[in-house]
């Protein structure tokens, strides 16, 4: 077992710096999803971790040793691919024996682990069988099945679950998530999918363009974005900015409303509020004019813009309603849901 | 074919039957000759079904000194020159173009697609092309009259290393990297991934190599002039040009036999495997 720490970690592709002064620390049996876009340099960042990337500059720390010189292989490390890269021509049981075998392990020792690990993952019927005879979901488990083995002190995901459909996807993240708290092995997960990281991490690292963004509990990404990019990443729908204008006390919208709110600040910016955050209210001062309306059974989404002005809005109401599109909806959001970024930094304003 | 009309079926029919009797006929011919005696096939009309000679020619082919009242070596002598000699050029060529491909592909090294070219570039040098400088190194090496000089000149391919770089393009780097994580260095990823993973488009290779290999005919004939290294083509051809007696069909067409069996048990028994290397894409 062992902890991780990233520091001033820098990556560039023939001068184009991709990652920029990446620094995180990762206690040890944490569960830690690395979250963003695509693009945004995720998988980099893991394969910078793993040894199969060099690093720019900054270091790497596994356990208290600097791993920046050390091939992947003495890392003690188990990664998982996307495409699983299985080796074709191996049986199941080879595939996940072969790591083992060039590290010299005794026959028996190998046996028992993979037959051990075989059973943790319930694919010991298919231990003969070779990847191409397994369906998606089979090989996923003989990937996890080969960084089970190795035992090893870091587990490194890169979206594993992304070839399988949504179902499986589900109970996949569960499984991995329960494995990963009963052998409590410290891991990093990469995913574009905001709610896979929400379910999955013990703490979230949110990259954009080559950044981090935030580096937080799921909760706190949600209750306290610190970067109007966060806020709008997190949450499902997303959450709505709206343009404001903040003096003594009192929000003005774009179409004049206005709405108290005690904040230090004052001057123009960009108030964030949650679809969910919306509560319906016949005098709020929110005015919402319905474009279109989803019925997503637990609740119903209701599209549409900010009344007299551009600005789109989305709010979430709770069990089916129908609203006649064109109408107009008035809301009122508690002060706490309430978000101010900056409109130039989209730096959260703190109050 | 989709279309089913009676004409159409006839039609390809018709050119399938007479592409297969143009090829076996001739091989009809030379199994019928190579069963009768000597004094049978001066007489007209020849024989079109086989006598009953088979097993005596045989005997005399194979192990006697071929013809009579020449000095060639015997017969099995030959074979296995040629044997050795197809054998060392296929597995040759295929060792040193996987390495070379594995090299190219894997490895980051200075001038590495100028070494790629020049590989390529040598596709335009077959031996035909550079037979006198080729030879004047071999004689120079003292490598006449060795399986070495029959051999190692032909061995360099630039097709093969061509053909097992884009074999190696198609396998995914996660392939290597999840190599790498598990501990295997290069020499251990190319053993137990690289190899087996190309392993039907080595067999089709082989086969094809193998009889390239054997119906080698210039090279060896300018490379050996011991009797001892004649390769079973060549000795066709001497055979024929027996000046003082009129050809003993009989035994010349039993070595001609002899020397079609060996390809056709390679391409027999390794059938499968290159069908596989040459159709199939996924890895
Ligand atoms: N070998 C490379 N050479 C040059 N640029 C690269 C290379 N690999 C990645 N990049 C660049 O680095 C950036 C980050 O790539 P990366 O693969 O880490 O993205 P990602 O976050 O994993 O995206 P995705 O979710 O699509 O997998 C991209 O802009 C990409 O173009
Ligand atoms: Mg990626």
């Amino acid at each position: 077992m062992a902890n991780i720490n990233l520091v001033n970690l820098t990556k560039s592709y023939d001068n184009t710096e991709v990652l920029h002064h990446i620094e995180g620390s990762i206690a040890d049996g944490e569960f830690i999803v690395i979250v963003g876009p695509s693009g945004c340099g995720k998988s980099t960042l893991l394969r910078m971790i793993a040894g199969l990337e060099t690093v720019t500059s900054g270091e790497v720390f596994i356990g208290d040793k600097m791993v920046n010189d050390v091939e992947p292989a003495h890392r003690d490390i188990a990664m998982v691919f996307q495409n699983y890269a299985l080796y074709p021509h191996m049986s199941v049981e080879q595939n996940m024996a072969y790591g083992l075998k060039i590290r010299g392990l005794p026959k028996d020792e190998i046996a028992k682990r993979v037959r051990e690990a075989a059973e943790i993952l319930e694919i010991t019927e298919y231990l003969s069988r070779k990847p191409r005879q397994l369906s998606g979901g089979q090989r996923q488990r003989v990937a996890m099945g080969r960084a089970i083995v190795r035992d090893p002190q870091v587990f490194l995901f890169d979206e594993p679950l992304s070839n399988l459909d949504a179902k499986l996807r589900v109970q996949m993240r569960l499984e991995i998530r329960k494995l990963q708290k009963r052998l409590g092995v410290t891991s990093i997960y990469v995913t574009h999918d905001q709610v896979e990281a929400m379910t999955l991490g013990d703490r979230l690292m949110v990259l954009n363009a080559g950044y981090v963004e935030q580096f937080g509990t799921p909760v706190e990404l949600y209750q306290c974005p610190e970067t109007v990019f966060v806020a709008g990443f997190i949450g499902s729908p997303s959450m709505n900015f709206l343009s404001v204008t903040v003096a003594d006390g009192v929000l003005t919208l774009e179409n004049g409303a206005t709405v108290a709110f005690s904040n230090g600040h004052s001057g123009t910016a960009l108030l964030g509020v949650r679809p969910e955050s919306l509560i319906a209210n016949p005098d709020g001062a929110v005015r919402l004019k319905v474009e279109m309306v989803e019925q997503l059974g637990a609740n119903t989404l209701v599209h549409g813009h900010l009344e007299g002005t551009g600005t789109e809005m989305v709010a979430s109401l709770p069990g089916i309603e129908t609203v006649e599109s064109g109408t107009v909806l008035r809301f009122d959001a508690p002060q706490e849901a309430l978000h101010l970024f900056d409109a130039a930094t989209q730096k959260r304003l703190e109050t | 074919m989709v279309e089913r009309r009676p004409f159409i079926v006839f039609l390809t029919h018709f050119i399938l039957v007479v592409g297969v009797v143009a090829i076996a006929l001739p091989i009809w011919i030379t199994f019928v000759a190579a069963s009768h005696s000597e004094i049978r096939m001066t007489q007209v009309p020849l024989p079109l079904w086989p006598g009953d000679q088979l097993w005596v020619n045989f005997k005399n082919t194979l192990f006697g000194n071929g013809l009579e009242g020449t000095e060639t070596a015997p017969v099995w002598l030959m074979l296995t020159n040629s044997l050795v000699m197809a054998m060392m050029i296929s597995i040759g060529k295929i060792a040193i173009s996987l390495l070379s491909a594995f090299a190219i592909v894997y490895f980051k090294f200075p001038f590495r697609m100028g070494i790629f070219w020049l590989i390529f570039i040598t596709l335009m040098l077959p031996v035909e092309v550079r037979i006198l400088p080729t030879f004047e190194v071999v004689a120079q090496l003292g490598m006449l009259n060795s399986y070495w000089g029959l051999t190692i000149p032909l061995i360099a391919s630039a097709t093969a290393t061509f053909m097992f770089r884009q074999v190696f393009l198609t396998i995914p780097d996660e392939m290597l990297e999840s190599a790498r994580i598990d501990g295997a260095g290069p020499m251990r990823f190319f053993w137990d991934i690289l190899l087996p993973l190309s392993r039907t488009n080595i067999a089709a290779l082989f086969v094809i190599l193998f009889i390239y290999g054997w119906n080698q005919y210039l090279w060896p004939l300018l490379i050996t002039t011991d009797q001892d290294m004649t390769t079973i083509v060549i000795s066709i051809k001497q055979m024929l040009e027996v000046a003082e007696a009129s050809p003993q069909w009989n035994i010349v067409m039993m070595v001609a036999l002899l020397a079609m069996l060996p390809p056709i048990l390679v391409v027999i028994g390794m059938q499968k495997l290159f069908v596989q290397g040459l159709t199939e894409t996924d890895k």
